[in-house]
């Protein structure tokens, strides 16, 4: 399966990356070389084999239900280019 | 054209863990903006999410109650997609692989009828930040506290035919999973938040129509109002000749208006995969069990309980036992008082009535059980008449005091057996000689009507504090005798 122009345009709206004309070729080109080697490996025989969320054959480690974290804000928040009262300020969103 | 209208819920339900599904931050609510969000709430690079055990149990819970299959193994993913109050990007969640599937739950309707309504899944996954649009002269305001709280989202099939289904619905999920104690189920805290899903067709007809999802409904008035709408405008929609768009839509409590929010993005707009940063849960089948052994009882039982061992109408038995603190209060007069129909009486009559117009949870009753196990013990041993314990208990709601310091200071203790209240029976009698005589001459059947008339006097004299067993006594051995 080849990726057209138009596709790569919406996956990089998505992931709100902004891309020339040059880009858009080079990113579509690589994005193809990536996507045959892709090809190449449905070529191999699955039927038995159960899909794998994550490479190591470990379950995850669950934790106790435990307040441990202390408040940072005053550590974090100048990092933020606007705050005020205690919330970090971003560019007006409403939906 | 007979429409019938196809509804499904997806609800999102906030586990009441003390700490967050990924992080150690507190998830109590009240704190201070951003105060409670830490390095991984906030989604700083070389964090690692560690899995709190409770979310987990809470979500195996509520798959034993639903009579759910629970997954051994289950798969977090990432969904992504960019908003101020997501700061990393994406929402770990569940797709391919949730910890809850299928289940149902069964609903008794208004008109007596029972529903089974199937679930399809329930995912576990982390609640965003809030944003503020207030106050912030032209800016958003974020506050990240709320991000990283533990969410399981319940997702219906779409089995529901009204509005009036889906709020039984909504208020089943909410008696399970505060019977169970996953969840605090207060709503007007966002702890259960519904996204509803409506599409209509012909009746009879089996494919579904094109469906809209109105999103973020968080109280049940709103949810039913939100649904007749939408019904309402499919039709005139397509009766108009239109096509209904697939869409997320905004519903406005405050105005009763919805709008479109967007037009839906497709479901692999948010490419999901799975998070790398989180190995696949494994639930072993001992830690099931142990679960399982630990239940508390569910609305079900308890319905059943009730009618049986209070001797409750099944009514009265719905009404008590759907939500463990009015189950907890309910029991807790019982105990006190020994009545049963008439704790179930007062309950779902006046204190219902004005917990429901103060929106005033029963936790939060300013007349407690005790305080109203007393009234109907005070009724009950006559000191009281059933007429005077309104005003007992509208005195007590006002925080007067105890119904037994209420009916002192008030002077409201029925006048039974002392020589007062034969002093006022007489005085009416000698106070109204035309209607003795009248009275006297009359046959049975019209005295049976002209009775009423001494008594009402009587209790006009006594302020309504007469004991009317012995007013009818008295009157009636004076007047004939």
């Amino acid at each position: 399966m080849a990726l057209d122009r138009e596709t790569v345009a919406q996956v990089a709206q998505l992931a709100r990356l902004r891309l020339d004309e040059t880009e858009s070729a080079a990113v579509t080109d690589r994005l193809n070389e990536i996507l045959g080697m892709v090809d190449e490996l449905q070529q191999a025989e699955v039927a038995d084999v159960e899909p794998m969320a994550h490479p190591l054959e470990l379950a995850q480690p669950l934790r106790a239900d435990e307040v441990t974290e202390s408040d940072r804000r005053d550590d974090v928040m100048g990092l933020a280019p606007a705050e005020e009262g205690g919330c970090y300020l971003v560019p007006r969103v409403v939906e | 054209m007979n429409w019938e209208a196809v509804i499904g819920l997806e609800v999102h339900v906030q586990l009441n863990t003390r700490s967050k599904i990924f992080s150690g931050s507190s998830t109590a609510v009240g704190a201070e903006p951003n105060s409670q969000a830490s390095l991984l709430d906030l989604g700083m690079p070389g964090t690692l999410p560690v899995l709190n055990r409770e979310a987990v149990n809470k979500a195996v819970r509520l798959g034993l109650a639903i009579d759910a299959r629970i997954s051994r193994r289950c798969v977090f993913e990432r969904k992504n997609y960019f908003y101020p109050d997501l700061p990393k990007g994406y929402q770990t969640s569940q797709l391919a692989e949730p910890i809850i599937l299928g289940g149902e739950i069964s609903l008794n309707l208004e008109d007596g009828s029972e529903k089974t309504v199937r679930l399809h899944h329930a995912h576990l996954e982390e609640d965003a930040g809030k944003s503020l649009h207030e106050d912030f002269h032209g800016m958003t305001g974020i506050d990240l506290n709320r991000a990283g709280t533990p969410l399981i989202e319940v997702v219906s099939e779409p089995d529901m035919h009204s509005a009036a289904e889906a709020v039984a619905f909504a208020r089943k999920l909410h008696a399970i999973v505060t019977s169970l104690d996953i969840c605090d189920g207060d709503m007007s805290q966002g702890s259960m938040r519904f996204d509803v899903n409506v599409s209509i067709r012909p009746r009879g007809e089996q494919t579904l129509g094109t469906r809209t999802e109105t999103k973020n409904l968080n109280s049940f008035r709103f949810m039913e109002m939100a649904i007749h709408r939408e019904i309402e405008r499919q039709i005139e929609v397509v009766e108009g000749g239109g096509e209904v768009v697939q869409e997320t839509r905004l519903f406005n409590g405050e105005t009763g208006q919805a709008r479109t929010m967007r037009i839906k993005e497709e479901a692999d707009d948010y490419r999901y995969f799975p998070c790398p940063d989180l190995l696949p849960v494994v639930i072993e089948e001992a830690d099931i069990e142990a679960l399982r052994t630990d239940m508390p009882e569910l609305p079900d039982a308890r319905r059943e309980r009730f009618a049986q061992q209070y001797g409750l109408s099944d009514y009265d038995a719905g009404l008590l036992s759907g939500e463990r603190a009015t189950a907890a209060y309910f029991e807790a007069v019982v105990a006190e008082c020994g009545d049963a129909k008439q704790a179930a009486n007062w309950i779902n009559g006046e204190l219902a009535a004005r917990l429901n117009a103060g929106e005033i949870g029963i936790k939060d009753s300013p007349v407690n059980s005790a305080s109203l196990a007393r009234i109907i013990e005070r009724v009950a041993d006559g000191t009281i008449s059933s007429k005077i314990a309104k005003q007992v208990f509208e005195a007590c709601w006002q925080g007067e005091g105890s119904p037994d310091e209420v009916i002192e200071s008030r002077g409201l203790k029925q006048m039974s057996d002392s020589g007062e209240l034969e002093r006022i029976v007489d005085q009416v009698i000698a106070d109204n000689p035309d209607q003795v005589a009248g009275y006297r001459a009359a046959d049975e059947k019209k005295q049976k009507k002209m009775f009423g008339f001494f008594v009402g006097q009587v209790m006009k004299q006594t302020g309504g504090k007469a004991n009317p067993r012995e007013v009818n006594r008295l009157l009636g051995e004076k007047l004939d005798g």
